[in-house]
């Protein structure tokens, strides 16, 4: 297994000998962000390549297969395309905001990657109100996309950007309650007590029928929360063309595109680490050699491994329903998954008081 | 700013005008649809034609009969050879030409399989206006596979200008039969699919039941035809009311669901794929032995009059107006096309809805924009 607080402390002790303390804490603040861009646009890559092959081969395709072997250097590709075109602004804009948007919604997605561990002992920061952090970030980004809607001056810019923003906020609430479910039962709020909690169990595994239910209303409500298909009001491409980045261009749009992808790995990222154990190993309970073998995988292909799971079955929903109504869209979220969500959580509660859990 | 409270909630909201087109992705075309919205939902809605206006009933003026059927391919471009039974037949009704029967049963089985892969690719794009994409993908298997087989028949893949006066252009391959009933096998296949896909579908079915409502006496008053009108009730299948090329002789229901909205649509549409099917079955394994066109004048010359031919495109009804002078050239040649009138119907059953259900209306009333211009 890979230590990574050796290689942690490593990096600290070196630079602690050639710096002051100030500039040590500086300079891994630096290290630590450029690893966590890197790793995330890594998997962003990853995902745009799985997610063209998924849906190619759903739709009975072979997806990317020309540039580079089995298509893989299509992505890198796309991007130097992106990078080389003009980011046009039209006239009419708000220059600033305009500008400001696509940096404003890009920076807030990766804020919300801060409190991850992605396996033991690599985590950036484990504050003691992680999950309540990323949830309050995560909301920060709406402020962008209405930016972004309003200063293009587009109509349809406009209506999309209000779409999303009424969205976001309504489902919101479902996915924050159904992570409520577990936090009450494991009783912290940070990362790190999380995933230990699970040591024995996932929590979907360990027989909680309120925590199921979370789990599909997280799924649900996370879907809605990333602007994807089924949900994807906010871009629906045969109703607002491309909806609030219909005026981006050359990267700014490209910054857009990337924030789905990374809004998607976090919405992933809460899900493993909430209901699927994180970077913890399926352990059956009594099977010492079955677990002994789970043991053996290293702890971050169970983390990545559950990511990419949730990410399939966003994908897998993308490319199978029709989009709902707006109307629609906003029924399911107050009239069905909200008050089922306050239920469940009473449930919980109730379960977690009379110390029923375990 | 003081009386606010006394301005009733509706005057406080803003309307604006918005261009759905002339380039949008969900008009299939160039068609602008002005539409005023408050918010969400439209007030009012005009559709503003003329992008793809070609003057194909004036040019017909100057060209012959023969090479006016050239241009009814590129009106409904979905429906080319049953446009070209159309004009062919209103000619030879005017030239009194008895068309074979070799002739007459394949002109069915063609125009039948153009029905089929007009109402696929309908079914695909349907699916992608409301926001899935797989089904597109999904629809075109079957359609690339009949493509093939007019490729293979009569040269061309989407305007065929295979029927022409007197009968066909040229004779069938000789694996003509076995290559459709090859290809039926898995279409019937296939439309199990779409029905486990979207049919059942959650979602799909909240999104066109009780939408975009056409109520019989606004569907006859429109004028409209074709499935959009049978999904309100309104029996009005030319194959059946006035035949032609025989298909008196053939076995076929007419589909008429009263439901009146997007979903009854859908569901016209669906069942008339099987219909199609089924009407293919019949002839496909006795197609008769003999001529494939009958012997017609290298110059056509209609007698002086007038003479009217209507048939059931994949949209609607389709009428051919030829005036004669007794030329080499039409005086007037007038088509009634079906997406032309349909299109009447979208303004009052859209408005109120919601911008999506804009799409959903539009998606099953299934426009096809050069039919409208012409």
């Amino acid at each position: 297994m890979i230590g990574f607080s050796d290689i942690t402390k490593w990096i600290h002790d070196s630079l602690s000998s050639a710096l002051s303390p100030g500039w040590v804490l500086a300079s891994e603040f630096v290290l630590a962000g450029i690893a966590v861009i890197l790793i995330v646009v890594v998997l962003v890559v990853v995902m745009i390549y799985m997610e063209r092959k998924v849906a190619g081969f759903m739709q009975l395709r072979l997806g990317p297969h020309r540039v580079g072997p089995w298509g893989t250097m299509q992505v890198f590709a796309d991007v130097f395309k992106l990078l080389l075109k003009e980011s046009f602004a039209p006239n009419s804009v708000d220059k600033f905001l305009f500008n400001l948007a696509p940096i404003l919604v890009l920076a807030v997605s990766f804020m919300a990657l801060a409190p991850i561990s992605w396996a033991p002992g690599l985590q950036l920061w484990d504050m003691n109100i992680g999950i309540l952090y990323i949830t309050a970030v995560s909301s920060i980004g709406v402020i962008g996309i209405l930016m972004a809607g309003w200063s293009s001056n587009n109509k349809y810019s406009l209506l999309g950007a209000m779409r999303s923003g009424a969205q976001i906020v309504s489902y919101e609430l479902s996915a924050g309650l159904s992570i409520v479910a577990v936090i009450a039962m494991c009783g912290s709020l940070s990362v790190h007590d999380i995933i230990m909690s699970q040591a024995d169990g996932w929590w979907i595994f360990k027989g909680h029928l309120p925590i199921l239910f979370a789990f599909i209303v997280y799924v649900i409500a996370g879907t809605a929360e990333v602007n994807r298909a089924p949900f994807d009001l906010a871009e629906a491409e045969s109703e607002l063309t491309a909806g609030y980045h219909t005026e981006y261009s050359g990267m700014q749009f490209g910054m857009f595109y990337l924030t789905e992808y990374i809004n998607m790995v976090v919405i992933a990222m809460i899900g493993s680490t909430v209901f699927l154990g994180g970077w913890m190993p399926f352990h059956i309970y009594g099977f010492d050699a079955f677990n002994g073998v789970m043991d053996y995988i290293p702890s971050f292909v169970w983390f990545f491994g559950k990511i990419f799971m949730i990410i399939f079955f966003m994908m897998w929903f993308r490319w199978t329903f029709p989009r709902l109504r707006i109307d629609q869209l906003l029924k399911l979220e107050w009239k069905y998954l909200l008050p089922l969500s306050i239920v469940n959580v009473v449930i919980v509660a109730f379960i977690t008081v009379m110390k029923w859990h375990f | 700013m003081e009386n606010n409270n006394n301005i009733p909630i509706d005057d406080l909201t803003e309307e604006f005008v918005v261009n759905i087109g002339p380039q949008h992705p969900s008009t299939h075309g160039v068609l602008r649809l002005q539409a005023t919205l408050d918010g969400e939902t439209i007030k009012d809605l005009l559709p503003v034609l003329g992008y793809i206006h070609r003057g194909i009933e004036k040019m017909t003026e100057s060209l012959g009969y023969k090479q006016s059927i050239y241009l009814t391919s590129r009106m409904d471009y979905l429906s080319a050879h049953i446009n070209n039974q159309a004009c062919s037949l209103a000619i030879e009704k005017g030239m009194q030409i008895e068309v074979p029967e070799r002739a007459k049963a394949i002109r069915i089985i063609m125009a039948e399989l153009q029905r089929l892969t007009s109402h696929e690719l309908w079914w695909g794009s349907c699916a992608m206006d409301l926001g899935a994409v797989t089904p597109f993908f999904l629809a075109f298997r079957d359609r690339e596979r009949i493509l093939d087989i007019f490729e293979g028949n009569t040269g061309n893949r989407l305007t065929m200008n295979y029927i022409t006066p007197g009968g066909v252009m040229f004779d069938v391959l000789p694996n003509f039969a076995s290559s459709i009933k090859e290809l039926l096998v898995k279409v019937k296949e296939h439309l199990k699919e779409y029905e486990e896909l979207i049919t059942g579908n959650v979602i799909f079915q909240h999104r066109l039941k009780g939408v975009g409502i056409l109520p019989r006496e606004l569907a006859i008053s429109m004028g409209c035809t074709g499935p959009v009108a049978r999904a309100s009730g309104i029996s009005c299948d030319v194959r059946k009311y006035h035949p032609y090329d025989g298909y008196d002789k053939l076995d076929f229901k007419e589909i008429v669901i009263d439901g009146c909205d997007s979903w009854a649509r859908y569901k016209v549409r669906m069942e008339e794929m099987k219909q199609s099917i089924h009407i293919i079955e019949q002839l496909i394994h006795n197609i008769p032995e003999g001529e494939f066109r009958a012997k017609v004048k290298g110059v056509i010359k209609l007698p002086v009059g007038e003479y009217y031919q209507r048939v059931e495109t994949a949209r609607g009804e389709l009428g051919v107006y030829i005036v004669s002078d007794g030329g080499n050239k039409p005086y007037r040649m007038k088509f009634r096309a079906a997406s032309f009138s349909n299109l009447g119907a979208l303004k009052p059953i859209t408005v109120g809805a919601k911008i999506g259900d804009l799409m959903a209306s539009m998606a099953t009333i299934d426009l096809v924009i050069p039919d409208i211009d012409r």
